[in-house]
């Protein structure tokens, strides 16, 4: 909200430098978003008045003017504006002004006639954006007074940001009393003069909807003077708080409401057919708007009406058939309170936000109808005359909110605040605030009620802000946390994600956070068979349905950081996946890497390479091992399945299954369809892990070392091309003999291996825990495994 | 004789010194002291001597051969010494090549904060909680005072799967969560990813917040002042000014902003504070009753304080990052720079 400091030193006459005020303002909750002043730089421009206006002999737009400016002689000037004319009082820049922007103006000659000085216009003064002639003053304009001290040019435009529970604050007036409590200065009232109800008329108003519209008030005046203009002084205070001028019938109402904060609203009386009618509109229903949009009202929308149709969206804005003009003479004008929750999400529904209805959905004092409504007619009558009628008024006082009495305990604010305040300091605060303050059964305990324009004070707490924001937030004191200690719970069965997160930086790579909604297009084609959340409302339709999985958001960071021409790329994510399983949403923390490109970065004297899924099933296996169990590593508590994806090279995936069964994830190679769907175009390998199942820890238990020396014994093995060799290794690793481990150091199919076969090479190491092995117990040991393996996997020692 | 022997050694350092190879060494060691060397057949002509010359002349063979084997040594020494000089020399490298093998990699700058937040928060016995992203109305909004229609509602553009349904706009719910959960004293972080429907050069539709809050008795406002500002200093690790200044939140009361002088100017004002000399970095306030009465927690027992701050907000001003949407762009250009 815009407010300015001469307005505000109307209610107000605090001593303040600028800067403190917006200080003082910030700290006091009102947080001050800009500063700065109403009109730019400009010197040596005075009011003047137009003696006469003549025709330039050589141009048709310009006129020569002669200018009284309180100088023993009138000034030459020539003018190109159409609203010049005798008579005129006019802001006169004379010879050596400075205009904003650096225009200086000098003495100079137009077609032939010499001219000393310059008449402005609003946009030439910096006070608008564009005008449509020179800027007109009042005819009682002191001739010869600087124009900046006239207009009162040398103030300041604050902008305040309120929270929604400062309503109260909405207004000149509000922030006023603000000010009034922080500078120690009084309010000084509004001072207006009782109305004379000088007609009879009255317009008859129903209200159908009482609890939406506690209370309605309207007054008829009739008579204005159609063609009387705003006065400048408020077209001015209008133009310092953002808004136009719109002639006076509006422009009062908005006068009022930015000084009160009471929203108003004028009817053009000739419009209306009937009594007035608040209720809810019927289905069906439609309203034309001051803007020119048309809504179809529904039957929750509260309105304004005649006896023949919507007139108002109550609270938010006016329709446009009974919307006042130029010719308009007569007025019904309609100054109501409506209850917040009837006026809440009203606007935002039609996609309308208006001063009105920003602050009835936050509340209006429900006491300032009265004050506001007379405010208005005194200002209307004042402007463009007529005569006002008697007040219509229609409260219906138990639907009217009231503040309640709050009990307010010394002890409870001391306690919340960490400070020592004595009762009689939080009296002295309270009767800052206007708050009405009752002893209650003791000294320290008192039953607080608010004024009605502080409808948010509530409940205690809100009493115990009111007291720290007036003592200083800043003043108050730092006390240390006070609370007992106790050990928190460390599981050490449990792997910190972290843990495994710093183990993939170790092994190179790059942490990414992406979007958590994507392209449905892309989930599609990455989980085709997944049922999809979709958001109502996304930002865009790239970005509107929850990620199935992870890939999605990586392989978008893999296809740009391609483009900018990266060589190799390890990314790694953690986070949710939402899938829904039997109509159940399921939010799933996961863990996902997307690799491609070189397998190290280059590098002098070592080649590189492409990675492959050896490299990535590496590094799966030493997340595995980091909860591992001595050198055999937890991984060989897993198995990687051949398995199949749609979203994966039918002969590169591989399923990782827990010792009990339960699937983990999957690893494998990007689709070589999808790789070119993508417009990725190199082969990318990913990984997607349940985070639950990779971060069980078993506790390490201890073996006693043996002291008798291991021997290693190396075969060579003639296989089924298709045997998983780690069906092989996992049966040898777990025999119950003295083979203790074994090695797999090559793998080999072609010349020399008949077609439909492979050879394997094991290293075994072979240890006895009680004795020195010796050559005989070693053979055995590895007929027995000859024998066994050629019968159980086909496996024949090559020789 | 002794002529001879003088001659036998002179010939044999000859050989010796023309001997190039620690093989050529051997072969002459082999020559004169060998089964058939010449020392030994020297040592045979002995027997044919009269006996009161044969020690004498047994004498001179040996000085000969101690004589023969000191230079054999010696040359020995010198060419092994040679062959380890020449062996170094071949094996010297350029140490100032780079070395080889795997770069790191790092986590994200997201991650590298809230770490720091967490591990800051832990040393005083905080404990991580996490909740889920999508969220019901009553976690989300309702348990924490923010009824329909509630203009704070507006503050919060929303994501929405159904009308009960959305995507969390703050960490908050997880400390409803947790007071549903456990009773007091807690004292709970909740880092997270957040959501709001807002997008442009400050908004990214999704971010992250951590919410910290504590319960138990006697919990005042003048703890948590004290908590953040030993916080705010800490993280940034400078001593910096803190301000607490009134605001609002449904769900605290008193409620209040936490600014700290701006880092890019040291509070004269610039463009980045907006000219105020202050950087907003935290909101906080005094756990409301009524979010207490919804979680069934006694709010004349106990009080509590509750604090959120935006993750990547403390990022950009602690590593002066001056682009918000850099933080999801995954760029490897940018993410390296916080390895």
């Amino acid at each position: 909200m815009l407010i300015n400091e001469a307005w505000l030193k109307e209610f107000v006459n605090y001593s303040l430098t600028t800067e403190q005020l917006t200080d003082k303002l910030t700290m006091a909750g009102l947080e001050v978003d800009s500063v700065a002043p109403a009109a730019a730089e400009f010197k040596s421009v005075v009011v003047g008045e137009v003696l006469s206006a003549e025709q330039h002999p050589n141009a048709d737009k310009l006129s020569i003017c002669k200018v009284d400016i309180g100088d023993s002689d009138a000034l030459n000037i020539v003018c190109g504006a159409s609203n010049v004319r005798a008579g005129l009082r006019v802001a006169v820049a004379t010879v050596g002004a400075v205009l904003p922007d650096n225009f200086k103006i000098k003495k100079s000659k137009l077609r032939g006639e010499s001219s000393n000085g310059m008449l402005c216009s609003e946009q030439e003064l910096g006070l608008a954006d564009s005008a449509d002639g020179i800027l007109e003053l009042p005819s009682d304009a002191p001739i010869g007074t600087c124009i900046r001290e006239y207009m009162q040019l040398d103030d300041t435009i604050i902008e305040v940001d309120l929270t929604p529970n400062r309503a109260d604050c909405l207004s000149i007036e509000g922030v006023a009393r603000e000010v009034a409590c922080f500078s120690d200065e009084k309010i000084q009232a509004l001072k207006t003069s009782p109305i004379d109800e000088s007609i009879k008329t009255q317009k008859t108003v129903q209200v159908d909807a009482p609890e939406d519209c506690p209370r309605y008030l309207g007054r008829v005046i009739e008579g204005l003077n159609a063609s009387a203009t705003t006065p400048l002084w408020m077209q001015e205070k209008l133009r310092r708080c953002g808004q136009r001028s719109l002639g006076p019938l509006v422009d009062v109402t908005n006068y009022v409401l930015l000084e009160l904060g009471q929203p108003l609203h004028a009817f053009d009386l000739a419009k209306l057919q009937g009594d007035i009618v608040v209720r809810r509109a019927s289905k069906g229903e439609k309203l034309v708007l001051l803007n020119e949009q048309e809504i179809d009202l529904d039957d929750g929308a509260l309105v304004i009406a005649d006896e023949a149709a919507p007139l108002a969206l109550a609270g938010v804005m006016g329709g446009e058939p009974s919307s006042v003009g130029d010719k308009t003479t007569d007025v019904f004008l309609e100054c109501a309170f409506f209850a917040p929750l009837s006026i809440a999400g009203k606007a935002r529904k039609f996609g309308l936000h208006t001063d009105s209805s920003h602050r009835f959905e936050r509340g209006v004092d429900p006491q300032l109808c009265y004050r506001a409504l007379d405010r208005a007619t005194e200002l209307l009558l004042e402007i463009a005359g007529g005569n006002a009628g008697p007040v219509t008024d229609v409260s219906n006082e138990k639907s009217l909110p009231n503040n309640p009495s709050i009990k307010l305990r010394l002890l409870h604010v001391n306690s919340l605040l960490g400070i020592e305040f004595t009762a009689a300091t939080v009296e002295g605060y309270l009767a800052k605030l206007d708050m009405q303050c009752v002893n209650g059964k003791n000294a320290d305990e008192w039953m607080v009620t608010a004024p009605s324009y502080r409808f948010d004070i509530e409940i205690e707490a809100d009493l115990v802000e009111e007291v720290a924001r007036l003592y200083g937030y800043d003043k108050l004191p730092h006390v240390s946390l006070n609370i007992p200690s106790t050990i928190v719970s460390d599981v050490e069965s449990r792997q910190p994600i972290d843990r495994v997160k710093d183990l993939l930086v170790d092994l190179g790579y790059q942490e990414a956070v992406t979007y958590s909604f994507t392209d449905e297009a892309l989930l599609q084609k990455l989980t085709p068979n997944a049922e999809f959340y979709r958001l109502q409302n996304p930002i865009s339709s790239d970005m509107s349905v929850m990620r199935t999985t992870l890939w999605a958001g990586l392989l978008m960071a893999v296809e740009s950081n391609l483009k900018q021409k990266q060589e190799s790329i390890r990314l790694f994510e953690t986070g949710l996946k939402f899938t829904v399983k039997d109509g159940e949403l399921r939010q799933e923390q996961m863990l996902s890497l997307a690799v491609t490109g070189d397998v190290w970065p280059e590098q002098w004297s070592e080649k590189t390479r492409k990675v492959d899924f050896y490299d990535v099933k590496h590094d799966i296996e030493a997340i595995l091992n980091l909860n591992g169990k001595g050198a055999t590593g937890r991984a060989a508590a897993f198995e990687f399945k051949t398995a199949a994806h749609e979203a994966l090279h039918p002969g590169q995936t591989a399923e990782l299954i827990t010792a009990n069964g339960k699937l983990v994830g999957t690893v494998g190679l990007l689709h070589p369809a999808l790789e070119k769907s993508l417009d990725i175009n190199k082969p990318v390998y990913l990984v997607e892990l349940k985070q639950d199942l990779i971060i069980d820890k078993s506790l390490p238990i201890f073996e006693p070392i043996t002291k008798y020396p291991w021997v290693r014994r190396d075969l060579a093995l003639n296989v089924d091309k298709n045997l998983s060799v780690n069906s092989i290794i996992s049966y040898i690793s777990n025999l119950e003999c003295i083979i203790k481990g074994v090695i797999l150091f090559d793998v080999y199919e072609g010349e020399g291996v008949e077609t439909g076969r492979k050879s394997i090479a094991l290293g075994l190491i072979l240890q006895d825990k009680s004795k020195t092995l010796v050559d005989q117990g070693i053979e055995m040991a590895i007929e027995k495994l000859l024998v066994s393996i050629k019968d159980l996997f086909d496996a024949q020692l090559r020789e | 004789m002794e002529n001879s022997l003088d001659k036998v050694v002179k010939d044999a350092e000859k050989e010796l010194l023309q001997a190039d190879s620690l093989a050529d060494i051997e072969a002459i060691r082999v020559a004169y002291l060998g089964k058939k060397g010449v020392f030994t057949r020297q040592m045979k002509t002995l027997g044919s001597l009269p006996p009161e010359e044969k020690p004498k002349a047994g004498a001179a063979i040996h000085k000969a051969k101690e004589a023969f084997q000191s230079t054999l040594e010696q040359r020995k020494s010198a060419l092994e010494s040679e062959a380890l000089n020449k062996r170094l020399a071949e094996e010297t490298i350029d140490v100032t090549l780079p070395g080889r093998g795997q770069r790191i990699g790092g986590v994200h700058p997201v991650t590298r904060t809230m770490r720091r937040i967490e591990k800051i928060f832990a040393s005083i016995g905080f404990e991580v909680a996490t909740g889920p992203e999508i969220e019901d109305d009553f976690h989300n909004f309702e348990a924490l005072n923010i009824p329909a229609h509630h203009p704070a509602r507006a503050m919060h553009d929303t994501f929405y799967f159904d009308a009960h349904t959305l995507l969390r706009t703050h960490t908050s719910p997880v400390q409803i969560r947790a007071m549903e959960n456990q009773a007091p004293p807690l004292k709970v972080i909740a880092p997270g990813r957040v959501y709001r429907c807002d997008s442009d050069l400050t908004h990214t539709p999704m971010f992250h917040q951590v919410e910290g809050f504590v319960v138990d008795k006697d919990i005042s406002f003048g703890a948590l002042k004290g908590l953040l500002s030993e916080f705010l200093i800490v993280f940034f690790e400078k001593d910096i000014k803190v301000r607490f200044r009134p605001s609002y939140f449904p769900f605290t009361e008193p409620s209040a902003e936490v600014d700290i002088e701006c880092m890019m100017c040291e509070g004269k004002g610039c463009r980045v504070c907006s000219h105020s000399g202050w950087l907003e970095v935290l909101g906080c306030g005094m756990i409301h009753p009524k979010v207490f009465e919804h979680v069934n927690i006694d709010a004349e027992e106990f009080s509590g304080f509750a604090f959120g701050m935006g993750v990547e907000r403390l990022t950009m001003l602690r590593y002066k990052i001056n682009d918000l949407r850099l933080f999801f762009e995954n760029d490897l250009k940018f993410l390296k720079q916080f390895n």
